[in-house]
């Protein structure tokens, strides 16, 4: 309990005494950063679903609330966003599978836990630019 | 489970297990990753082909049961999944107890009215038949 009555509170660190390691001190190994970017994605995947949820209503709501949805969606802003979206996806989904093969035992190895690290950021960039540019190119197909 | 060596011998003659709810946040967010997988490769692919369409095109896509009803799959588990991580997120690095659960609450009315208006609309799509 942080308000016991008893309890001494946070005091300031004396000089010259050891501080235990945090954040900004470790070093930064390519599965910490994953495990981070995990959780950031998520958070940002979060937020997306705003975005999913307006553009399901917009649609639901008929051509006049869509066209703010789809101009929004047409700035370059709009399409910064959407790959934002999308990597984030795409990092957390692949991520998200190799949680669960560790989850059934597979990969806790150093080497391979940073190998597959690694994978993950390659592929989760890979897999959201060529689908974005499939989907610009669908996109253009339609007309818009 | 090998945890069971871990436990008391009076744990284990009872063999109530957990007081609260156990595994089952653990579980359910794996459940929820697990079918993830199939629906958010099927999400990507129909969001990259019908965001950018007119109103009349996205209406008409998920006016169709075989995208109404992933679409529907794809809304409930990821707001599920959503609460759950965030959930822990807040848990982790909220310590005030007050200010725990308020935001604890406050992610489950979250998750709950961004997956009802969603779910919302994609039925009246549904519904309405373009």
């Amino acid at each position: 309990m942080a308000d016991a009555p008893n309890s001494p509170g946070p005091r300031p660190r004396p000089f010259g005494r050891p501080l235990s390691p945090h954040l900004q001190i470790y070093r930064w190994p390519i599965t910490m950063a994953a495990s981070i970017t995990h959780r950031a994605t998520g958070i940002a995947l979060a937020a997306g679903t705003l975005l999913l949820c307006w553009w399901l209503i917009a649609a639901a709501s008929g051509p006049d609330s869509y066209a703010l949805f789809a101009g929004v969606a047409a700035n370059p802003l709009g399409e910064i966003v959407l790959f934002g979206f999308l990597w984030s996806l795409c990092f957390h989904l692949l991520n998200g599978i190799r949680h669960l093969a560790w989850d059934v035992g597979y990969g806790f190895k150093v080497p391979t836990a940073k190998l597959t690290a690694a994978l993950v950021y390659v592929g989760s960039l890979l897999l959201a630019a060529g689908a974005f540019a499939i989907g610009l190119m669908v996109r253009g197909g339609l007309g818009t | 489970m090998s945890v069971g060596h871990l436990r008391t011998p009076l744990a284990k003659i009872e063999g109530l297990g957990s007081a609260r709810t156990g595994t089952l946040h653990f579980w359910h967010q794996r459940m929820t990753a697990v079918a993830l997988v199939p629906l958010s490769i099927w999400f990507v692919a129909s969001a990259l082909a019908y965001v950018g369409a007119p109103q009349g095109a996205v209406a008409a896509y998920f006016s169709q049961p075989v995208n109404a009803v992933p679409m529907f799959l794809f809304i409930l588990a990821s707001t599920y999944h959503m609460s759950l991580g965030v959930q822990i997120i807040i848990e982790d690095y909220f310590h005030n107890e007050g200010q725990k659960i308020a935001l604890l609450m406050l992610n489950r009315f979250a998750a709950w009215a961004i997956g009802a208006a969603s779910a919302f609309a994609l039925v009246k799509m549904a519904l309405s038949g373009q």
